[in-house]
């Protein structure tokens, strides 16, 4: 199958390759391969999609080729990558923070260290909700309940370790109490997380924004704060203008293998840096409601780096690292 | 009422026309193609065709969707009777009497019964996607992590249906299915367990792998070592049509299939995997004593219908969350929902009102989908059941083949296929010795599921067991649950006595 798309991938690349010449664009690579650590149709998928989309309309790349390897937050996927592709300077990873907690609740021999970082492309707030039916009416009301008796404030969300897990770590950090009293309960996937919360079976969730805006919308969530550090909703304050000190984003971008050359590595860099400059870059992030995140090289490197230890810091606490 | 009649004639006004009418016979077409596939499911199929939305208007695409969506599930049986090698997990209790009458030369009305009572089911579904939709989901919702773990403990009551013969052999087949569904990343600590190191076990043990290695290549494996030089046995075909007693005997079970399914298929953490079980449970318990005998051993009608109502009036039931809450409760419904996103659609509890066009489109669309696929398989079944009369040893290896085959096709990994085999192997050798094999699947598919909502529930109540007695529905499914595992021997110790 994936043969297949591949040839029907390079059919149409080369038709759009084709097409470019007057696109004015130079062409910065011939193919690209694409490996995307989950199923198609997830965020990951959407997001490496979106980049073949936009940069063969304009010419940078010839042609893409795609591979799908699902399970485990990337943890199936990741190791395949990093042994297959191995010094390779054409192949890019699509992942993000889901990952980075992912290598580490499952003690992966691979981890995000393995990957060389290329670019941070996009993020997404996180929100904090009570059910409509909640006697707790504002983020004040939460945190004195969660301050009180963490263990009695059941709160919902995905896979345990993962971003929304983080998050009621660090709320409860900042706090003063352990990341390991809350009473977290792991959902799979959005659905059932959503109608747990929506029937009022745990006291409040944690999710991406985007999981959540429509319950919001229509009355059935109450939302109290985002996650990012400005506000993604004017109507929904951030956590840290509340006073409490905690940003935490599903951040996602691409990487690319271990061992390549600095020159290679550069190349993407670039490569990335001029996909997001295009206008339909800017046109997309806006019909996707994806917020930019635009970050790389040094900066980025940086950027995982305390990422990586403030999750690990949360895990080690918990018990799950 | 009036709303959802004046909504369904806005509907069927749009999905009569021809381009729509089309796109709902191509995804007939397509559904059932990946259901009779073996690992090709409908959620991978409509992620393939995603891309789709960038070029067709939304209506189409979901019309498209749609009839793949209830075309796998009419597609599912037909290998679950035909070759013992079910396509989804859905459709695995319909393999357990539908394999043993397709080997008794009753295949054809096994093949019959399915596709109707799909139809049956369907249509119900159906039906109560188009009036009940937003009333069952909100009492869906009023069910939590306990009431689930108990509806789960209520199901596995429904093992004692497949034990067999020797009950210390039919725990030990349904503890190897414990065992084996624990192996993976653990959902509520995000640990792996008994993954060996190897990173394809992170995501657990595929349990249509399972069920196709027990069922398809443990048997092949025990005919080809027990097999004796004599003269090919070629299998009966049989009668293609289902005969009046048939058709009587289906009736019922379509029915009480159906309206189990629907509610399971609704509830956020249902699936269409518990209702097949408690309605091939209660349909044993059910049938009239002269046809009791066939349960396990000739294949029994009953045991076919009932089954296969249920999988698919639960399919149906899975929309109802999708389409008024916004809620993806399956991995179909999950990549549906991404497909709306592509349309800058966002499906919310205001669905309905913001796009009420195309959600009844939608909803007309699925009964059209229903009627073709009927008129489509009901004449493939006389073709279908052709496929028996190929000689033994070829058909045993092209059953080989096949799953081999579906099984790379889940996940492109090599690691399934040794996996395949070596479970095909124990399967073998089960078989040889008399051990169930069903007791392995389903153990599979319910304890994990039960240890998680059990888990769930015990967070939310902090470590209070008595959640489980407390909460008035959950208390009510328990002493269900116990009533259906000692009430039949009460009752037979009851009778012994009275006639001694």
């Amino acid at each position: 199958m994936s043969s297949r798309r591949s040839l029907l991938a390079a059919v149409t690349g080369l038709a759009a390759a084709a097409l470019a010449g007057d696109a004015g664009a130079q062409q910065r690579l011939a193919s690209l391969y694409m490996f995307i650590p989950a199923g198609p149709g997830g965020g990951w998928d959407g997001l490496g999609r979106a980049i073949e989309q936009v940069a063969r309309q304009a010419g940078l790349v010839g042609t893409f080729q795609f591979e799908n390897v699902g399970g485990a937050g990337g943890s199936v996927g990741l190791p395949r990558f990093v042994g297959q592709r191995r010094g390779r300077p054409d192949a890019l990873m699509v992942t993000g923070s889901i990952m980075v907690g992912a290598t580490l609740t499952n003690r992966t021999p691979v981890g995000m260290k393995d990957l060389t970082p290329v670019a941070r492309l996009t993020e997404e707030a996180g929100v904090v909700v009570v059910p409509a039916s909640s006697d707790i009416k504002d983020l004040a009301g939460l945190l004195a309940a969660l301050k009180a008796n963490p263990g009695g404030v059941s709160v919902g969300g995905g896979s345990a370790g993962g971003t929304d897990h983080i998050t009621l770590g660090l709320i409860l950090k900042s706090l003063g109490r352990s990341a390991k009293d809350g009473s977290y309960v792991a959902f799979a996937g959005g659905g059932p997380a959503q109608a747990a919360i929506l029937g009022a079976q745990v006291k409040a969730g944690i999710s991406g924004l985007s999981e959540f805006a429509e319950q919001i919308k229509s009355g059935r969530m109450r939302a109290l704060a985002t996650t990012g550090q400005e506000r993604t909703d004017p109507a929904i304050p951030t956590l840290t203008e509340s006073g409490t000190d905690v940003v935490m984003t599903n951040w996602r971008g691409v990487f690319a293998p271990p061992g390549i050359r600095p020159d290679a590595r550069d190349k993407l860099v670039a490569l990335m840096t001029e996909l997001h400059a295009l206008p339909a870059w800017t046109e997309l992030l806006k019909t996707r409601d994806w917020t930019d995140a635009f970050l790389t090289g040094e900066a980025f490197t940086a950027f995982l780096a305390e990422d990586v230890a403030k999750t690990e810091a949360v895990l080690k606490e918990i018990g799950l690292a | 009422m009036m709303d959802s009649i004046a909504g369904l004639q806005l509907g069927f006004s749009h999905a009569l026309t021809l381009t729509n009418l089309g796109w709902a016979l191509l995804g007939c077409f397509l559904g059932t193609a990946v259901g009779v596939l073996p690992g090709i499911g409908p959620a991978l199929t409509i992620a393939l065709l995603l891309p789709i939305t960038f070029k067709v208007e939304a209506t189409g695409a979901f019309i498209l969707f749609c009839g793949v969506f209830y075309g796998a599930m009419y597609g599912g049986s037909t290998t679950s009777i035909l070759l013992n090698t079910p396509g989804e997990s859905g459709s695995i209790i319909t393999a357990l009497e539908g394999a043993k009458m397709a080997r008794n030369g009753r295949a054809g009305p096994a093949l019959a019964t399915a596709a109707i009572g799909s139809f049956v089911a369907g249509t119900i579904g159906t039906l109560g996607i188009s009036f009940l939709g937003p009333v069952v989901v909100d009492l869906a919702l009023q069910l939590g992590p306990a009431e689930y773990f108990s509806l789960m403990l209520l199901c596995f009551v429904t093992v004692s249906a497949v034990l067999g013969g020797s009950a210390l052999r039919g725990l030990t087949s349904l503890f190897l299915g414990l065992l084996l569904g624990l192996v993976g990343i653990d959902l509520q600590t995000g640990q792996p367990r008994m993954t060996l190191g190897v990173p394809e076990l992170l995501d657990g043990v595929n349990v249509v792998l399972v069920a196709v290695a027990l069922f398809a290549v443990g048997e092949t494996l025990f005919m080809a070592w027990r097999h004796t030089s004599a003269a090919p046995v070629v299998r009966p075909v049989g009668g293609i049509v289902m005969s009046r007693s048939d058709w009587k005997r289906s009736f019922w079970p379509w029915i009480r299939g159906s309206l189990l399914g629907f509610p399971f298929g609704v509830m956020p953490a249902g699936g269409t995997e518990m209702p097949t079980m408690l309605s091939y449970y209660a349909e044993r318990k059910l049938v009239k004593p002269e046809h009791a005998g066939e349960f396990g051993t000739t294949g029994a009608i009953e045991g076919v219908a009932g089954p296969e109502a249920a999988n698919n009036a639960a399919a149906a039931g899975i929309l109802v969350p999708m389409l008024t809450l916004g809620l993806p409760t399956s991995a179909t419904a999950a990549i549906m929902l991404s497909a709306f996103q592509s349309y800058g659609i966002n499906p919310g509890p205001l669905l309905f009102e913001q796009q009420g066009a195309l959600v009844w489109t939608l909803i007309a669309s699925l009964y059209v989908a229903n009627i073709m696929l009927v008129v489509l398989n009901l004449p493939l079944v006389g073709l279908w059941a052709r496929i028996l009369k190929i000689p033994q040893p070829q058909l045993y290896a092209g059953i080989l083949v096949f799953a081999t085959i579906g099984t790379y096709g889940i996940s492109n990994s090599v690691t399934d296929l040794v996996l395949l085999y070596v479970i095909g192997i124990i399967g073998m050798f089960m078989r040889r010795f008399d051990f169930p094999t069903a007791p392995v699947v389903i153990g599979m598919i319910l304890g994990p599921m039960a240890e998680q909502a059990m888990r769930q529930a015990l967070t939310i109540s902090e470590g209070n067991w008595l959640t489980f007695v407390e909460r008035p529905v959950s208390l009510a499914i328990l002493a269900l649950a116990v009533a259906a595992l000692v009430g039949p021997r009460l009752w037979a110790a009851v009778r012994r006595r009275a006639s001694a």
